[in-house]
């Protein structure tokens, strides 16, 4: 417990690096830094044990940002860094900020492998559906039909869904927020720090320049509630103005509908309750996308799991206390001989 | 050797054996006949027979290639002998040709009147199709040059294990140790290493053991009474005189490679964070390593070469030593992320075990083509430390110095190993780690008295500042950083010092480089032969034959390629001319010609296999020929 009057409690400016922010005026990684230093101070953390690690996009510029140490390392390569840092030194608590190219087109590889084994971080997926820091081309998130530089006739590729992907991949924490809905944002990042494992965060963010309004469908002040579910555990999946619509499982196939309360005899207890340990219904609400379905935020799936660099450790200090062999004795082992001066 | 103009003239020692100073033995049969391990057991007694030896593993890539094809051929060649041994031999004195196919692909390398064991009970018509020989080689006059032991060894080892009750596979499966008992007879070597190797090696299934025990006598015991030509195949090989006396066992490149990263990781006082992806013939290193949990080692096989290298930097970075190994084509993944630990300066040790390129190449097959990927095979100018081992023993020095100087400097090293160094094996002298002096490196605790970007003003090193350490946050990256904050910093002076200072930093490593010295030879003269690497042992017996000769001619072997010893330009300086052989299209000599501005001559060979000595000794005739 900490004591006040001993050590005042950090405000989030105490997470703020002295680097003048680059971003874009009215970038939405403005509104994230904010949320992620406000939950920083929120939950007591220690700069000097703090690590942000971020490859290369917009996103990525975000741990300089920060008062912390901070990695701004290589193209997609963020969760094998941090995961080679956990490997050194599990006790880190490591932030893995990165953007949809970064994470899902040049990091693809290594962001599915981070989530499969579970890694104890935190991984912030920032998601503009388009490449910012080279100027405007199609991402692995972009909508078919995209029109950008590199596809000037329109993209034909089909986008990818960033929390599907990690559910596929193993992930035991799913989560999503907006980057202007502060509130709800510290709420999901305080709980992604609190969680064990790979805590995968998908944050809709505005790239005003290259791609404004693209979650505008959802985002604007007269559509979020009739187009945003926040999900909660253990309550009722009610959204829309006044909760008067809810989800339920479609009574003749395995699949969500959205229903109206009052209407064809649909009451609130029809409505299906959230339960963030169901990896089948976290799988349904991450795969609901407009214009027939809200977009499901907050904690869409949260379940324990081993950790992968606790489960090695395990296995490194069973296997270190079981053995008294030291190298000396390895180098030893298998057949040796003695060469004297006259064998 | 056996094989001489006149065989009478060989004496006999006391026990009617012929006396050799040396031979050369190929054990050769298919990818499944366990060639292997017959080639690493012989290799171990003779060992314990006190000889000097090189060995030569020799296979295919695929696992289990089609049966009694030529392209399924596995082969393990030794050269063992009194005298200084300093390669795997070009030519050898004996072929152990388990199928005709092992015939057909390993004739050539016989010397005329050499001896050949072969087992008939594979030579049916099936297996001398395959092998596309039109007619049975043992019956026709194709083996008229030599002299031909022909043996049903499959019959034979059948009968050997008949006690055992195993399957007529598993069964044969035993034939290779009744070879390699017929083998140990003919040159007087000991059993028992082996038996006890069985032992332990099939404790789960003692059968198996005992089968092979069994298959490993019976071979013996018919070498030793059947009725040969007095004295012809019977040999003696003394123990070599020059061996210092101490505990020895066997060592492959590769063990050695991942004992020294342990034993390094403990002089730095750092824990081993070891990241690889699996690659031939890079992969033993791995599994070494990974078997060493218990010395508190983190060994990770990661998702791809670049997850690898690039835990690797993040472990660096959190205060653990890093360290990736690969072979060619996994280093090109990598080299990006090099790039980063070169440039946040941080230490990272990669292992190179080459093989024959471009591309997949022949992963199997040994080469030196990757020495301008170490050097230059980076964007940017991106300078990295880069060393090579001579031999599977020199893997050992290699790796702790790679530790050193990583940890020192705060930069990458890389370490430059072959194919042929990593899966060969030789007698080693167990070092004894406990008297080697630690290099522990001073990790700042606290931000008192430090600052991340404040450099050492001998060796242009930045601390190791690691996250945890209270006082001392900062960011850092790939991005340019200022040379006085360590911020980013995009100043054009800026970049031209901090490339400078990178470049310095690098090439200041050489006050802890060995000044180079003469492997043999005068210091100066008409001639010297430059080599690196695996090279080392054809070159040495090369330079070695012909000084014995009478020529004139000097051998160097640089084990910094870079930065290189300082006095390697005016050692260089004192012969009229210089060659260059290297299992490659030309690449130190490139580096010579390049740093030193003399006329360098290259001798290359890319065949997959090593140099043989007669070819290093014809380039050096050639030379000084030419020097006239």
């Amino acid at each position: 417990m900490t004591n006040p009057s001993q050590a005042p409690k950090p405000t989030a400016k105490d997470f703020a690096s002295s680097q003048e922010v680059r971003w874009c005026p009215g970038c939405g990684d403005y509104a994230i830094v904010k949320a992620v230093q406000r939950t920083l101070a929120d939950v007591e953390a220690k700069t000097e044990n703090t690590v942000f690690v971020s490859g290369i996009g917009c996103a990525s510029r975000l741990p300089y940002y920060m008062a912390t140490y901070g990695l701004h390392a290589i193209h997609g390569r963020a969760p094998a860094i941090a995961t080679g840092i956990k490997l050194a030194n599990p006790e880190l608590d490591v932030w893995v900020v990165s953007g949809d190219g970064d994470a899902l087109a040049i990091g693809g590889n290594h962001f599915i492998h981070l989530v499969r084994r579970n890694v104890d971080v935190q991984f912030l997926l920032f998601n503009n559906e388009v490449y910012g820091l080279t100027k405007g081309q199609f991402s692995p998130t972009s909508r078919a039909g995209t029109k950008s530089p590199s596809s000037p006739l329109g993209c034909v590729e089909n986008p990818m869904s960033a929390a599907q992907l990690a559910l596929g991949a193993g992930a035991y924490f799913v989560a999503r927020g907006v980057d202007t809905a502060q509130k709800q944002l510290t709420k999901t990042l305080t709980r992604a720090y609190e969680f064990t494992g790979t805590a995968f965060v998908e944050i809709f963010q505005n790239c005003i320049v290259f791609n404004d309004g693209a979650f505008a469908g959802f985002t604007d002040k007269d559509k979020s509630a009739e187009m945003q579910i926040h999900v909660e555990h253990g309550q009722p999946l009610l959204f829309g103005n006044d909760n008067a619509k809810g989800l339920r499982i479609r009574p003749d196939a395995l699949e969500l509908e959205v229903v109206t309360i009052g209407e064809n005899g649909i009451s609130e207890s029809d409505v299906l309750v959230h339960d963030e340990t169901n990896k089948a219904l976290a799988t349904l609400l991450a795969a609901m996308s407009e214009p027939d379905f809200p977009v499901a935020m907050g904690i869409l799936y949260c379940q324990s799991g081993p950790t992968f660099e606790v489960e090695l450790r395990k296995k490194v200090k069973k296997a270190t206390s079981e053995s008294t062999k030291s190298l000396a004795d390895i180098l030893h082992q298998g057949h040796t001989w003695t060469v004297t001066e006259d064998t | 050797m056996i094989v001489t103009d006149s065989p009478t003239e060989i004496p006999l020692n006391e026990n009617g054996r012929q006396t050799l100073d040396s031979a050369v033995i190929r054990f050769a049969g298919d990818s499944g006949d366990g060639m292997q391990i017959t080639g690493g057991q012989f290799t171990l007694a003779t060992a314990v027979a006190l000889n000097n030896l090189s060995t030569f593993p020799d296979y295919p890539s695929e696992i289990r290639a089609p049966t009694g094809t030529t392209f399924g051929v596995s082969s393990f060649q030794i050269n063992f002998g009194s005298r200084v041994v300093k390669t795997s031999g070009d030519e050898f004195d004996v072929l152990v040709a388990m199928n005709p196919a092992a015939l057909k692909v390993e004739l050539h390398g016989l010397k005329t009147g050499a001896i050949i064991l072969v087992d008939t009970g594979s030579f049916q018509d099936r297996n001398l199709h395959r092998a596309g020989y039109g007619s049975n080689p043992l019956e026709d006059d194709t083996l008229s040059a030599y002299r031909v032991i022909a043996l049903d060894i499959a019959q034979l080892t059948l009968d050997a294990v008949t006690p055992f009750g195993l399957s007529k596979k598993e069964a044969l499966r035993c034939k290779n140790f009744w070879a390699l008992g017929f083998i140990y007879w003919m040159f007087e070597r000991d059993r028992q290493p082996t038996l006890d190797w069985l032992k332990t090696k099939f404790a789960k299934r003692p059968e198996i053991a005992e089968a092979n025990s069994a298959a490993l006598n019976a071979g013996h015991a018919l070498a030793e009474t059947m009725e040969m030509a007095e004295g012809l195949y019977q040999f003696s090989v003394p123990r070599a005189p020059d061996i210092q006396p101490g505990l020895y066992r066997t060592v492959t490149g590769a063990e050695a490679m991942a004992w020294g990263l342990a034993v390094g990781a403990k002089l730095a006082d750092l824990k081993l964070v070891f990241c690889s992806y699996p690659i031939t013939p890079a992969s033993p290193i791995l599994h070494t390593l990974s078997h060493m949990v218990e010395q508190d080692i983190v060994s990770f096989q990661a998702e791809d070469e670049i997850a690898a290298v690039c835990a690797a930097i993040g472990a660096s970075y959190a205060g653990a030593l890093g360290v990736t190994s690969s072979s060619g084509p996994g280093i090109a993944l990598k080299a990006e992320a090099i790039g980063l630990a070169v440039s946040i300066e941080h230490p990272l040790v990669i292992i190179n075990t080459q093989r024959a390129g471009p591309s997949t190449g022949l992963p199997t097959k040994t080469e030196q083509s990757d020495l301008l990927q170490a050097l230059y095979g980076r964007n940017g100018d991106c300078p990295v430390v880069v060393i090579a081992a001579r031999s599977p023993s020199d893997c050992f020095e290699m790796a702790i110095e790679a530790c050193h100087i990583a940890t020192k400097y705060m930069t990458p090293v890389m370490v430059l190993s072959d194919g042929y160094i990593g899966n060969a094996s030789e007698p080693w002298l167990i070092p004894d780690i406990d008297a080697l002096d630690s290099f522990a490196v001073d990790i700042p605790t606290s931000g008192e008295g430090h600052d991340h970007s404040e450099r050492d003003d001998e060796t242009l090193a930045r601390p190791w500042v690691i996250p945890g350490t209270p006082g001392l946050e900062h960011r850092t990256g790939g991005l340019e950083k200022s040379f006085e904050t360590g911020e980013i910093s995009y100043d054009p002076d800026n970049h031209q010092k901090m490339t400078d200072v990178r470049a310095d930093k690098v090439k200041g490593v050489v006050r802890d480089i060995e000044d180079q010295t003469v492997e043999v030879g005068a210091d100066s003269g008409p001639l010297v032969v430059v080599g690196w690497g695996s090279t080392y042992g054809p070159i040495n017996r090369a330079v070695s034959n012909l000084i014995d000769e009478g020529l004139s001619v000097s051998h160097v072997h640089v084990r910094n390629i870079w930065p290189m010893p300082k006095n390697l330009e005016s050692l260089l300086s004192g012969f009229q001319r210089v060659l260059v052989p290297e299992l490659n299209d030309g690449q130190f000599v490139k580096v010579l010609r390049d740093q030193f501005l003399i006329d360098a001559q290259a001798l290359n060979k890319v065949s997959g296999q090593p140099f043989k000595i007669s070819e290093i000794e014809d380039a050096i005739r050639a030379q000084l020929e030419a020097a006239q």
